[in-house]
């Protein structure tokens, strides 16, 4: 994490004496905040994840069993197809919101940046549907899309493109493409702004410079504009990463917490939420273990991404 | 640099499609919101003719709306304070305590901001159950404070770090207290980086499902988005009323969010560039 650096030591030295009662002091100021945090995010984590790890009814696991969750989760195919399908279904989900969200993102803050009239307006249009909840953004695409209103098919009929008309949602082949795709209209402002403040941040005199020399619009863009962004392109790809391994929202909003239909759209998220807290299919009843495991396998899977990018980040340091 | 009338017509088209987009479906939620059940069907698109608010009494007196903005506003309100002030005292010791602990409680604070917290939703259904907090707005309170405080801490420690010292060490050489100087002295001169707090863990903190949906079981406790969510169950046919609370839920973000749109791109986007 390039950007975090240790907390400074203030500019000037001060008189020892002092030393004891002002480690007091801090010690006091930090405690409320550490206390709640440490008790309701760091060690709830250690804790879900330590659960992992036992098996039994109920709210409380109380009997240790090793690896056996995790064996279960990957062996048994009652928990094994559903799991891989959720794996399967949450890397199509992000890898459309790479290729999607973020090349749009991209696009979008290149026109933004060129500095044309109005571009706050648009900018602004862009970024209001990152403000609204994603549940109110699931239904209303949900109505949208619905066959019986069909808003999306009217128009379509209108467009002389009748022919195209279907049931979106019930198509266990299309719903999770529509669901990502809503997810990118949603959440493209956010790489927008991004990229946008990257490209800001691009001396004139480096563009200025490339054109004089010659180059055209799409080779500034490609040779020096990109190999600039890298650094920003790694913080949304890994944004992005951590967003769409936790998606819930959005499929529980546009398809349940089955991702109906047949599990067509089920991610890590419905997967972990259906174990751990509402009870799966057809054993209906939360088993906390397993839950535990589907959380542990989330969390391992966003360790080896994070560390991927924070060892890319430090190796381009290094070279710079 | 110059442009071609080209290049230029290209670039509005395509921003200008985009727009449409975004707007048309929260164009067709408001506009059906104020039409009857069979003009929604006949004609989804026209402005509604005649005005029916209908869909918005019904939902803020029968299905509780009144209520849940209640709650949201009470949670929402209370998180955000409780993380300003702890995150804030907190990042004034972070900021001028100088030793190896202070270096490794802000690591620790800031490992938060890439770990999503509901990974640890179980422990933390277990932990808000034994505090007899399951089903109340209540329980919601510490888990949000928990998640808006590494942002909280990143940002503000961050800011305190620029303050000149000067100000502080003459508050030092009246005999001031730390507190007193905090207080009175470096909380004023937070409030832009307070600002980029509020508005990153706003949003989140009022459109969360997440946890309402895990915690609350009963209408007296519940909030906007999970009253919202149980919009489909409950009245799948009328289609006025669902569409109204659609509206209802979101118009009160959109507004604010046009009234600040400069500051919200600038908190939510610096807020995830940290990260």
């Amino acid at each position: 994490m390039t950007t975090i650096s240790a907390p400074q030591a203030p500019s000037q030295v001060r008189p020892n004496r002092y030393k004891d009662r002002r480690r007091l002091t801090w010690i006091l100021f930090l405690l409320p905040a550490l206390l709640i945090y440490l008790g309701f995010m760091a060690a709830p984590l250690i804790n879900s994840l330590g659960l992992s790890f036992y098996t039994g009814a109920g709210l409380r696991p109380e009997k240790f069993v090793g690896f056996a969750n995790y064996q279960e989760l990957l062996t048994n195919p009652l928990w094994r197809d559903r799991f891989l399908n959720a794996l399967r279904n949450t890397i199509i989900f992000f890898t459309i919101h790479m290729l999607v969200q973020n090349t749009l993102g991209l696009l979008f803050a290149v026109l933004l940046a060129s500095g044309i009239k109005g571009h706050s307006f648009f900018r602004t249009i862009i970024f209001i549907p990152a403000t609204l909840s994603v549940l109110v953004i699931g239904f209303l695409w949900r109505l949208i899309l619905n066959p019986q209103w069909g808003a999306v098919n009217k128009l379509l009929d209108a467009a002389g493109l009748g022919f195209l008309a279907r049931p979106w949602l019930g198509d266990p082949g299309l719903i999770l493409i529509i669901i990502s795709l809503v997810s990118v209209w949603q959440w493209v402002g956010l790489p927008t702004m991004m990229y946008l403040a990257g490209l800001l941040t691009i001396p004139d005199e480096l563009t200025e410079a490339a054109r004089v020399d010659g180059a055209n619009a799409w080779q500034t863009f490609w040779r020096i504009k990109i190999p600039l962004l890298i650094p920003v392109i790694g913080i949304v790809a890994v944004l992005t990463f951590v967003g769409n391994f936790n998606a819930f929202d959005i499929v529980y909003a546009m398809a349940g917490a089955r991702g109906d239909p047949k599990y067509a759209a089920d991610l890590m998220g419905t997967f972990f939420y259906r174990t751990a807290i509402a009870g799966e299919h057809p054993v209906a009843r939360p088993d906390m273990g397993i839950g535990a495991a589907v959380a542990g396998v989330t969390f391992v899977i966003l360790l080896v991404g994070v560390t991927f990018w924070l060892v890319g980040s430090r190796q381009r340091d290094y070279e710079l | 640099m110059k442009r071609s009338f080209g290049a230029k017509s290209a670039i509005y088209a395509i921003l200008v499609v985009w727009s449409l987009v975004v707007l048309f479906p929260l164009y067709t939620m408001v506009v059906n919101s104020v039409k009857r059940q069979r003009d929604i069907f006949r004609n989804p698109f026209i402005p509604p003719w005649p005005l029916t608010f209908e869909g918005f009494t019904s939902a803020w007196q029968d299905g509780r709306f009144d209520l849940y903005f209640r709650n949201s506003i009470f949670v929402t309100v209370v998180s955000l304070l409780l993380i300003v002030f702890l995150g804030s005292m907190a990042s004034y010791a972070l900021a001028n305590w100088r030793s190896k602990w202070s270096t490794f409680i802000f690591i620790l604070f800031v490992a938060g901001l890439m770990i999503p917290i509901r990974l640890g939703t179980i422990n933390i259904f277990q932990i808000v159950q034994s505090l007899n907090l399951i089903d109340n707005v209540f329980g919601l309170l510490p888990v949000y404070i928990a998640m808006g405080l590494p942002i909280s801490v990143f940002v503000l420690t961050s800011f305190i770090r620029t303050i000149p010292h000067e100000l502080i060490d003459a508050a030092h050489v009246d005999g001031a207290s730390e507190w007193r100087i905090y207080w009175s002295i470096v909380l004023p001169l937070l409030r832009p980086a307070i600002a980029t707090v509020i508005i990153f863990n706003l949003i989140p903190i009022w459109n969360d499902l997440w946890f309402p949906l895990i915690f609350i079981r009963s209408e007296e406790q519940r909030t906007v988005i999970l009253g919202v969510s149980m919009l489909f169950g409950q009245y799948q046919s009328n289609w006025t009323r669902i569409l109204s609370a659609l509206s209802l839920s979101a118009i009160p973000i959109l507004i604010l969010y046009i009234l600040m749109s400069k500051q919200f791109i600038k908190g939510l986007t610096a807020g995830a560039v940290k990260g």
